[in-house]
């Protein structure tokens, strides 16, 4: 499988945002990178969020429902779920591209090759 | 079948009650009722809400629709003008006539009027009716000086109305020595007094008004000891007479001192005509009250309906929602010794005062007087009502302030029987089976269910505590708990993060909650722990348990920039310094606008440029406004008295001081204030959170007003202030919303929502009946000398500085998505597109 994935460098851990996210450009792509410190978890997921399609997802609040990790766009507080980028909320939002993230000597890389 | 008709005459309060019980009961009836007022019947107790903002329809006691569905034939505007006993028929003004077999007097009162010469002038009015309110509230706006004739129950309640109307300083004139001398004694008259002077009454007694002076309209009213007092206009309030003239031209028998004579069933000297409500004169006595009127009406319906039941005497305890001043009685208040022990606890600095009846043998509760705080009524009314014996230090009852668990142990001992709504005559037993069988978990559900608390609402205090005591009883936890991530309230966690010295979002997790914080738990913590600490919200590891706009301090706009709101305290700006926004603006290539609030947005500004943008602003004097933030807002100004011609004071000086003083204060919503120099009110200080408006003798202070999707009058809170007491007000004010009002509530929500309203927030602020006022001027002294810019510091913190970047992996770029449109010269958001 990981053969298969071109990995992106990211940034270094201590760049990441605690419990936050932060944007990643890839060529013409952008990619939200969250770091979700108290679970020692790390999610990548589209930057764009589905709703009104603004480039907002780093920017939102991360958080969980009963364990489930997910993220809260800043416009219009729509919730999406890191592990699937499923929309949390019951509405009719498209699914979110979630990315596969490693960690290797303190640097962050994003598998580009979105997993879903 | 063959249906027997039925008519009332008048659709008052106890009319309407009547024909509900009836339908209830049922159907067998043809029902007609015949109106004087062009109205349908509403809510008389609450007429006086009519100035306060409730409209006809929120007085209605049921739409007209209701009648319709009811099967209720209703003629409004049209009184009954004889009556035929012999034929069994009534003719009204209209010459429409209709027959009965039973005929139904539901005729109320009218205001009495002594015999005093210069009644007929303009400006003499009486107060009963919507119209008698409709002519009055359009008089007084010409009115500079008005007096209410009778320091009774109604004189004291128009008094104050008057009051709200902007008139200053209104006179009651009383004829006895004491105010209320039917319902309280001298000591509780006293206290009375001094508080309604302190709300702005003037109170003359021993006063026998001898003339009403003036050409067409009244000017001057004049006594029998040679006094005179002008007075622009007169409100007639000296006490009530039933309407029974025409049961008595009809032969009915009727009271030498007025009122249609009944016996237990209601039943006049005609047996086929009843009379109900304030016309009837039943054992004696007039009942000028709502509740006594209910009864009856449900006596005459169960009879008429084959069920039997008599009215014997009704329980005359009250509770006023008296001019801001609490006064009950309960059970036989004026009983004295040796026919009793009487206990009586006297504050006069707080104006309270509370009095009560004991058995000689000490078990038993007959009566008592509360002034200034009625909070126990209900249970003091219950534990006479229901002879429940007494503890063994019966002063307990009345000393100290009322908590929770005494009041839990209270109802407890209640008997399922205890009368709790007398109005509706709905028991213990019926509100606890609401709870339990109908799922009822609020007072709303309640009303709906049962129609406790819909009449006068004195018992709604208690209602709320039966509705907790017997959801606990059922094992139900009430829950007002943050999310699924803290078991607290926000209120509990205020608490809670104060006590353990709780600095950071995690910490507050890890040692009052569990799981992993969500986008609910985050801000609202992040902003408890501004409101208590109030240090850079940005610090590490909290910057991201802030809402979006917080952890950038700016708004997020439309395709993803930001606007720049620096603050202009007051709306006061100088020539360079809108010469600095200018040159800022043209250089990020802002859009820039005034605000609602008198100042400045600028926007359009990429991520990245925020930190540039603010440290070119910081270096000209400007400082963040926390357009972003929950907390204060804007504090808006007029001009004032250094250029206004009518200005009293110097309303934007006293802007600036209010606005710099409370800068950058988190609360659990945003909050804005304004001055006004006079009462032109060019500033709208009355749409504010608290609002401030100058008057000859210092400051005018209103809260909790709102303006937004439902907009709401700021209520007076405290009069002629200097600005040293005003600003100590607010203090206390802002403290005591920081630390109780719900997530996400503004002023007017919380206030709306708090028992007691108005008056318990001036018992809190202004009489500082909680002890607090000390403790809270300290704390919010310290959060003012806490305060820094937060843009200030951010831009002087690379580390912080650096989450300002777009991209982690290319620092210097922009967000290429972002995308403007021309407008007007200016830039705009490009549209988003709707998925
Ligand atoms: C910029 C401004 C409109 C304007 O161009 O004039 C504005 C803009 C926004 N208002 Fe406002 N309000 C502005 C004055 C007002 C006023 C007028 C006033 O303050 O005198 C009101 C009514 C007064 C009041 O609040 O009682 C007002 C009532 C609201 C409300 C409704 C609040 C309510 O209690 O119902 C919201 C929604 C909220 O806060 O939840 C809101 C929310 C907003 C938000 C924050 C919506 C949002 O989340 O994006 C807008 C942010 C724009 C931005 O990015 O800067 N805005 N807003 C005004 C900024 C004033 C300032 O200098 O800070
Ligand atoms: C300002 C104010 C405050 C009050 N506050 C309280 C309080 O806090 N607590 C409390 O318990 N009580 C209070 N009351 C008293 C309470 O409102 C009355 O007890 C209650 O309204 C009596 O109801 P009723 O139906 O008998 O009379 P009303 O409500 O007066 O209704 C009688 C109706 O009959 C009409 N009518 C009269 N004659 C005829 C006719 N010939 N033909 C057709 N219609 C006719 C009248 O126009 C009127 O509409 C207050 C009253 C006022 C005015
Ligand atoms: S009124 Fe609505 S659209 Fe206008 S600024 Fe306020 S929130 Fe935005
Ligand atoms: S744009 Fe993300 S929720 Fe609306």
């Amino acid at each position: 499988m990981e053969t298969n994935t071109n990995w992106l460098a990211a940034c270094r851990i201590e760049d990441a945002a605690e419990d936050g996210g932060v944007c990643v450009k890839h060529g013409d792509i952008q990619i939200a990178l969250f770091y979700f410190k108290r679970r020692n978890e790390w999610y990548a997921t589209q930057n764009e969020c589905p709703h009104r399609k603004q480039m907002a997802l780093s920017r939102g609040m991360i958080g969980a429902a009963t364990g489930e990790p997910k993220v809260a766009c800043p416009f219009h507080k729509k919730t999406f779920s890191l592990n699937t980028g499923a929309c949390l909320n019951g509405d009719d939002c498209e699914n979110l591209k979630t990315y596969p993230v490693k960690l290797e000597n303190g640097t962050v890389y994003i598998g580009i090759n979105p997993k879903s | 079948m063959n249906h027997k008709n039925i008519i009332i005459i008048g659709n008052g309060m106890v009319c309407y009650k009547f024909c509900e019980k009836l339908r209830s009961n049922s159907s067998d009836f043809s029902i007609t009722v015949f109106g004087e007022e062009s109205v349908s019947a509403y809510d008389r107790v609450h007429l006086s809400d009519y100035f306060n903002g409730k409209t006809p329809e929120d007085l209605a006691l049921a739409p007209m629709n209701w009648y319709q569905q009811q099967d209720v034939r209703l003629y409004l505007g049209d009184p009954v003008t004889s009556i035929d006993r012999v034929r069994k028929t009534v003719t009204a003004l209209s010459g429409r006539t209709a027959s009965y077999d039973y005929l139904i007097f539901a005729t109320g009162s009218s205001a009495f009027v002594p015999a005093i010469s210069g009644l007929e002038k303009h400006g003499v009015f009486v107060y009963r009716t919507l119209e008698d309110l409709n002519m009055i509230r359009d008089y007084s706006r010409k009115a500079k000086s008005a007096a209410v004739l009778g320091g009774g129950l109604l004189g004291l309640e128009a008094a104050k109305a008057l009051l709200d109307l902007g008139i200053y300083n209104p006179a009651v004139i009383e004829f006895a020595p004491r105010l209320m001398p039917r319902q309280i004694d001298p000591a509780a008259s006293r206290v009375l007094q001094s508080q309604l002077e302190l709300l702005g009454l003037r109170i003359l007694l021993n006063k026998n008004t001898s003339s009403i002076d003036g050409q067409e309209a009244i000017s001057a009213i004049s006594f029998d000891d040679g006094t005179k007092m002008p007075a622009d206009m007169l409100v007639i309030s000296a006490g009530i007479r039933p309407r029974d003239e025409l049961a008595k031209s009809c032969g009915l028998e009727t009271g030498s001192k007025g009122g249609i004579v009944v016996n237990e069933y209601l039943q006049t000297s005609d047996p086929d005509i009843f009379a109900i409500g304030e016309c009837a004169l039943a054992g004696q006595t007039i009942y000028g009250l709502v509740a006594p009127g209910y009864e009856m009406a449900s006596v005459v319906a169960a009879n008429l309906s084959g069920s039997s039941k008599q009215f014997n005497g009704f329980d005359m305890s009250t509770k006023l929602k008296l001019a801001g001043v609490d006064v009950a009685s309960f059970g036989n208040y004026f009983l004295g010794e040796p026919h009793c022990r009487t206990i009586t606890f006297e504050d006069t600095q707080k104006g309270i005062y509370k009095r009560i009846n004991i058995s000689n043998d000490g078990k038993h509760l007959l009566g008592g007087i509360l002034i200034g705080d009625a909070g126990d009524y209900n249970m003091l009314m219950q534990t006479t009502n229901n002879q429940i014996v007494l503890p063994a230090a019966p002063e307990s009852l009345i000393i100290g302030t009322r908590d929770t668990n005494s009041s839990a142990q209270g109802i407890n001992a209640l008997p399922q029987e205890a009368l709790i709504c007398s109005c509706e005559g709905i028991t213990k037993g019926a509100i606890c089976n609401a709870v339990n069988e109908q799922n009822c978990e609020n007072l709303d559900d309640i009303k709906k269910c049962t129609k406790a608390g819909t009449g006068c609402g004195g018992c709604v205090p208690m209602i709320k505590d039966l509705i907790n005591y017997a959801l606990k009883a059922k094992g139900r936890q009430i829950s007002n708990t943050v999310c699924e991530h803290f078991d607290y309230s926000r209120q509990n966690l205020y608490d809670l993060i104060r006590i353990h010295n709780i600095k950071s979002y995690n910490e507050a997790l890890d040692q009052l909650g569990n799981g992993d914080g969500c986008e609910t738990c985050k801000p609202l913590v992040s902003s408890l722990l501004a409101s208590i600490w109030n240090e850079m919200i940005l610090k590490r590891g909290n910057d991201t348990a802030q809402d979006s706009n917080d952890r950038f301090l700016a708004n997020i706009q439309k395709g993803g920039s930001y606007s720049v709101v620096p603050r202009i305290p007051g709306g006061e700006i100088t020539p360079d310094r809108l010469m600095t926004i200018a040159s800022v603006a043209k250089k990020y290539n802002l859009y820039t606008k005034i605000t609602g609030g008198q100042r400045i947005d600028l926007f359009g500004a990429y991520l990245s440029d925020l930190p540039l943008i603010w440290e070119e602003l910081i270096a000209a004097g400007f400082e963040s406004g926390h357009a972003y933030g929950k907390g204060l807002r804007t504090v808006k100004s007029c001009v004032g008295s250094t250029w206004c011609r009518f200005g009293l004071h110097d309303s934007v000086s006293f802007a600036i001081r209010i606005e710099e003083r409370y800068k950058g204060l988190r609360a659990p919503h945003k909050f804005k204030s304004a001055v006004s120099g006079c009462i032109r009110e060019c500033a709208e200080a009355q749409s504010k959170d608290f609002g401030i408006i100058a008057t000859e003798k210092g400051w005018n202070l209103y809260v909790c007003g709102n303006g937004g999707s439902k907009p709401q009058h700021a209520l007076l809170l405290a009069a002629d202030l200097d600005s040293e007491t005003c600003i100590r007000y607010i203090d206390r004010f802002l403290m005591f919303y920081i630390k109780t009002a719900d997530p996400l509530t503004r002023t007017a929500t919380w206030l709306n929502k708090m028992d007691g309203g108005i008056e318990h927030l001036k018992d809190v602020v202004v009489r500082d009946s909680l002890g607090m006022a000390a403790q809270w001027e300290l704390e919010i002294s310290q959060l003012v000398s806490n305060y820094r810019c937060e843009w200030k510091e951010a831009v002087e913190n690379p580390e912080i500085r650096k989450r300002f970047r777009y991209f982690v992996n290319a620092p210097e770029e922009k967000d290429p998505s972002i995308q403007f449109e021309k407008m007007r010269g200016q830039k705009k958001a490009a549209e988003w597109t709707t998925a």
